[in-house]
C-alpha cells in the first residue's frame, strides 16, 4: 500500500494545474468559490475549452476521443479542477448515455453522437424517471409502438435535469407491455428534443430554481436506428448506466472546496468576540464533517483502485453515494449556520442568475439557504440512499 | 399535576384552527405572497376580531391578559397554515416588552391600539453580531440637549417592513455585550437617518435590516428607565422563544401527517412505500421527535415567565434545542420521504421545511443554546 502518487502522476498533476491556471475563466471560478450555480453557457464554455485541450472526455477510452487517463489520473483531474473552481461537468452526456453508447451501440451509432458529446455540441438530458416510476424505475409506462421502421412514443418523463437545454434525452421507453416481468419490455431510444410532439415543462423547486422538469411525449416518432441495443434489452443499459453514474456522485473534490469555504465563512463569523472558527462546538461540528470526508476520500481510492485492475465499478458505489451525498448535506448545513440570521434574506434566483448579490448581511450569505435547501435533492437523486441501501443490504450483504 | 387545556384554552385553539382551515388553504397563502407587504392587512383585522391581538395584552389596556400557555396554542395553529402576520413579532413580543418594562405612558399609549390591531409596532433588537445574545447591543444612544441620538445597525428585523412604529434597543451607556446600559427607544419608520431595507427571507416571511444613522428622538421617546432594559426585552424574548417553540411543533405535527398520507398515497414496487419498514421506523422517529418537542414546547410555556432565572433559562435553551433538532429532523426527513416531489414548490411541504429552517436560525440557533444550557448547568 502506497498513498504517494508516482512521479509520473505528480508530473500530471502539475499539467493539469498549469492547464487550469491558464485556461479556466475566471468568472466562472469565482461563480463556484461563491456557492453560486453555474449556467448554462457556462458549462458549454468550459466544455470548449476542455475540448480544445483533448480533455472533453476525460472518463473515455481513447479510441471514441477520450483521454485515456487511468482511476488515478482522473482522480487528480478531479481533485484539481474542483479545486480551483472549475464547474463538474454536466454527467448526462459524458458519464451516462455515453458510456451506454460506447458498450451497446453500433459503430454507426457511435460515430454519430460520441463525437458531439465530446465536443460539447450535443447537450444530453435524461428520461428515466415517471410520476409512477422512481425508485421503482421498472415500472415505467412511457410507451413506444413499433410503426414500420420508427417508433410512436407517447408519455412523460419527470425529473429531467437541465432539458430545457438539451438536445436530445435517452429515455427508457416500454416496447412490450406484456413481457412476463416488467423489466423485460423496455427499450433504450435516443430522441432528438426538437421531434415534434415533446413539450418541456419546468418544475421549480422549493428554493426558486428551475433544474427541473417534467418532458411530455405525445405521439413522437423515433427512427428505429436511435434505439440502442436491442429491442426490450434496454433494462440491462438502464443498470449499466446508473452503475457509472454512481461512481461520479461521491463528489470528493468539490466537497474539499466546499470544505474550505466553509471554514473560510467561519473566520470571518463571530461568535462572542471571537472568530467563530475558534468556537469549541462549531469546530467540533467542522472537524466531523472533515474526519467523514477523509474516510470517503479513502474509500473512493479503493474503489478506484479496483477499477484500475478493471474490476467494474460494484455495489461498492452506493457507499460513495450514500456517504459523498452525506457530507454534501453537512456542509451546505453547516455553511447555513455559521452565518445564522443573515442565511435568512433571500431574493429569488441569487443563487442560479446575476453577481453575487446580497440582500442584506454579508455577499457569501447570500446563496447559502437556497443551497441548503437544493442538496435536499442529493440524498433523493441517482436512486435514493434508502434505494442505496437496499443495494449494499442485497449485493453485498446477499440478504 | 395536570396537563389539561382549559375549556377556553381548547375553545381559543379551536377558533384559531377554524381561522387557519377557512383563511389560510395553500392556494390562499400563495395569493397573500404575492402582495408587497407579504401578509394581509385583512386577515389582520379578523384575527384582532377574534380576540387574538389583545391575548398578551393585560386587561387594564384594553387585553385579554393571558399567558404563554395560550400563545402557544394559538401559536401551534399559526404553525399548521404558515400563517405569514406579524403575530408573534407584533401581538407577542412587543406587548411582552411593554408589559414588563415598567413605563405605564407607553403602555397606555400603545397597547390599546396594539389590542385592537390598529398599530403593529416592532421591536428591533437584533443586530449582525448578536447570534441569540440579547444583550450584545452595539447600536448607542447619546444624550443629545434634551433627547438622544441614535446611530447603529438592526438586522432580520422580522416584519421589519411593515412597523408602524419601531422599538429600537440602543445603548445609553457601557459596552457592547453589558446588561446594564440598554434602553427601548420610539422611533417612526420614517424618522430622517433612519434607512430600511425591506426583503423576504427564505421561509417567505417579511423581514428588514434597519440603518440608524444619527437618529434623533425626543426624550419622550424613551421607553422604560434609562439603561434598565435589560430584563424586559429579555422577558419579551423569553415569551417569544417559547410562542416560537409552540408554532414549530404545530408544523412538525402536519408534516407528520402530510409525510404519512403521502406515504400511504404513493405506491412503488407494487404497494403503498408507508408499507416499507423502513419508512415506517423513519416515521415513527419523526413521530416521537415532535412528541419530545412537543413536551418541551410545554415546559418553555409553563418555565417562560418564572421568577427563578436560571431556571427559567436551563428551560427555555433545553426547549430550543430540542425542538431545533427535532424540527430539522422532521422536516428533512419529511422532505426525504416525499422524494423530488418535496423538492417542489407545489406542495407544502417544502414550505413546512422552509419555515421550520428558519425557526432554528430565529432567536438563537440550537448550538447557542447547547452553550447556554452548558452554562446554566455549570453556574
Amino acid at each position: 500500500m502506497d498513498l504517494n502518487f508516482s512521479p509520473a502522476e505528480l508530473a500530471f498533476r502539475d499539467e493539469v494545474r498549469a492547464f487550469l491556471r491558464e485556461q479556466l475563466p475566471a468568472d466562472i471560478a469565482q461563480r463556484i468559490r461563491n456557492g453560486l450555480s453555474i449556467r448554462a453557457d457556462d458549462y458549454r464554455r468550459w466544455q470548449t475549452i476542455l475540448y480544445r485541450k483533448g480533455w472533453g472526455a476525460p472518463t473515455w477510452p481513447k479510441q471514441f476521443g477520450g483521454t485515456g487517463w487511468s482511476p488515478v489520473q482522473l482522480h487528480i483531474f478531479d481533485e484539481e479542477s474542483a479545486a480551483a473552481g472549475a464547474p463538474r461537468t454536466i454527467p448526462f452526456g459524458l458519464k451516462m448515455v455515453g458510456p451506454v453508447i460506447m458498450a451497446f451501440g453500433n459503430p454507426t451509432q457511435q460515430q454519430r453522437w460520441l463525437p458531439r458529446i465530446v465536443s460539447g455540441e450535443d447537450w444530453w438530458c435524461q428520461g428515466y424517471s415517471e410520476p409512477g416510476a422512481g425508485s421503482d424505475l421498472a415500472s415505467l409506462k412511457t410507451r413506444a409502438e413499433r410503426q414500420g421502421d420508427q417508433y410512436i412514443v407517447n408519455g412523460q418523463k419527470t425529473w429531467n435535469t437541465l432539458g430545457q437545454y438539451a438536445d436530445w434525452i435517452f429515455c427508457l421507453v416500454r416496447t412490450d407491455p406484456n413481457a412476463p416481468k416488467q423489466q423485460q419490455g423496455i427499450s433504450f431510444l435516443l430522441i432528438d428534443m426538437k421531434t415534434p410532439g415533446i413539450t418541456v415543462r419546468p418544475i421549480i423547486t422549493m428554493e426558486g430554481a428551475h433544474e427541473v422538469n417534467e418532458v411530455w411525449l405525445e405521439n413522437v416518432k423515433v427512427p428505429v436506428e436511435n434505439r440502442i441495443g436491442e429491442e426490450n434489452k434496454g433494462w440491462t443499459y438502464a443498470k449499466f448506466l446508473l452503475g457509472h453514474e454512481r461512481t461520479n456522485i461521491a463528489g470528493v473534490g468539490a466537497s474539499k472546496r466546499e470544505l474550505q469555504r466553509l471554514k473560510d465563512i467561519a473566520r470571518q463569523e463571530t461568535k462572542n468576540g471571537r472568530p467563530l472558527i475558534e468556537d469549541p462546538l462549531f469546530a467540533a461540528r467542522i472537524a466531523q464533517v472533515e474526519i467523514d470526508l477523509m474516510a470517503l476520500e479513502m474509500t473512493q481510492l479503493r474503489v478506484l483502485s479496483a477499477e484500475a485492475q478493471k474490476r467494474a465499478p460494484g455495489p461498492e458505489a452506493s457507499i460513495l453515494k450514500i456517504k459523498g451525498t452525506e457530507v454534501q448535506q453537512a456542509l451546505s448545513e453547516l455553511m447555513m449556520y455559521a452565518v445564522g440570521p443573515y442565511a435568512l434574506p433571500f431574493e429569488r434566483g441569487s443563487r442560479e442568475e446575476g453577481d453575487l448579490r446580497s440582500t442584506a448581511g454579508p455577499a457569501y450569505a447570500a446563496p447559502l439557504a437556497a443551497t441548503y435547501c437544493n442538496y435536499r435533492k442529493v440524498s433523493i437523486y441517482g436512486g435514493s440512499n434508502e434505494i442505496q441501501r437496499n443495494i449494499i443490504s442485497q449485493m453485498i450483504l446477499g440478504l | 399535576m395536570d396537563f389539561n387545556f382549559t375549556d377556553e384554552q381548547q375553545l381559543l385553539a379551536d377558533t384559531v384552527r377554524r381561522f387557519v382551515r377557512e383563511h389560510y388553504s395553500f392556494e390562499a397563502r400563495r395569493e397573500i405572497l404575492k402582495s408587497k407587504e407579504g401578509w394581509s392587512r385583512e386577515l389582520w383585522q379578523q384575527l384582532a376580531g377574534l380576540g387574538l391581538t389583545a391575548l398578551n395584552v393585560p386587561e387594564a389596556h384594553g387585553g385579554l391578559g393571558a399567558g404563554p400557555v395560550d400563545t402557544m396554542l394559538v401559536m401551534n395553529a399559526l404553525g399548521e397554515g404558515l400563517v405569514l402576520e406579524p403575530y408573534l413579532s407584533a401581538a407577542v413580543i412587543t406587548p411582552a416588552l411593554l408589559n414588563s418594562i415598567g413605563d405605564e405612558k407607553a403602555a397606555a399609549d400603545l397597547l390599546p391600539a396594539i389590542a385592537a390591531g390598529e398599530r403593529i409596532v416592532i421591536v428591533a433588537h437584533q443586530e449582525p453580531k448578536t447570534r441569540g445574545e440579547v444583550n450584545h447591543v452595539a447600536t448607542r444612544a447619546e444624550k443629545n440637549g434634551d433627547g438622544y441620538v441614535l446611530d447603529g445597525h438592526k438586522s432580520v428585523v422580522m416584519h421589519g417592513g411593515t412597523a408602524d412604529e419601531f422599538l429600537v434597543g440602543a445603548r445609553t451607556s457601557g459596552k457592547t455585550g453589558d446588561r446594564d446600559g440598554i434602553s427601548v427607544f420610539r422611533v417612526a419608520p420614517g424618522a430622517s437617518g433612519l434607512k430600511t431595507k425591506i426583503y423576504r427571507t427564505i421561509d417567505e416571511q417579511q423581514a428588514a435590516d434597519l440603518e440608524l444613522t444619527k437618529v434623533k428622538v425626543p426624550a419622550t421617546a424613551l421607553v422604560g428607565a434609562e439603561g434598565r432594559a435589560f430584563p424586559a426585552i429579555e422577558a419579551a424574548y423569553d415569551l417569544g422563544l417559547s410562542a416560537i417553540c409552540g408554532e414549530a411543533v404545530g408544523i412538525m405535527k402536519a408534516v407528520n401527517a402530510a409525510t404519512l398520507e403521502y406515504t400511504k398515497n404513493r405506491k412503488q414496487f407494487g404497494q403503498p412505500i408507508a408499507k416499507f419498514q423502513v419508512l415506517q421506523h423513519r416515521m415513527a422517529d419523526m413521530f416521537l421527535n415532535a412528541e419530545q418537542a412537543t413536551s418541551m414546547s410545554y415546559l418553555a410555556a409553563l418555565k417562560c415567565t418564572g421568577s427563578d432565572a436560571a431556571e427559567r433559562r436551563r428551560a427555555l435553551s433545553a426547549a430550543k434545542v430540542a425542538v431545533g433538532q427535532a424540527g430539522r429532523f422532521v422536516g428533512q426527513q419529511a422532505i426525504q420521504l416525499h422524494g423530488g416531489m418535496g423538492m417542489t414548490d407545489e406542495l407544502i411541504v417544502s414550505h413546512y421545511f422552509k419555515r421550520l429552517t428558519a425557526i432554528d436560525l430565529t432567536f438563537g440557533d440550537t448550538d447557542f443554546h447547547l452553550q447556554q444550557f452548558i452554562a446554566t448547568t455549570a453556574a
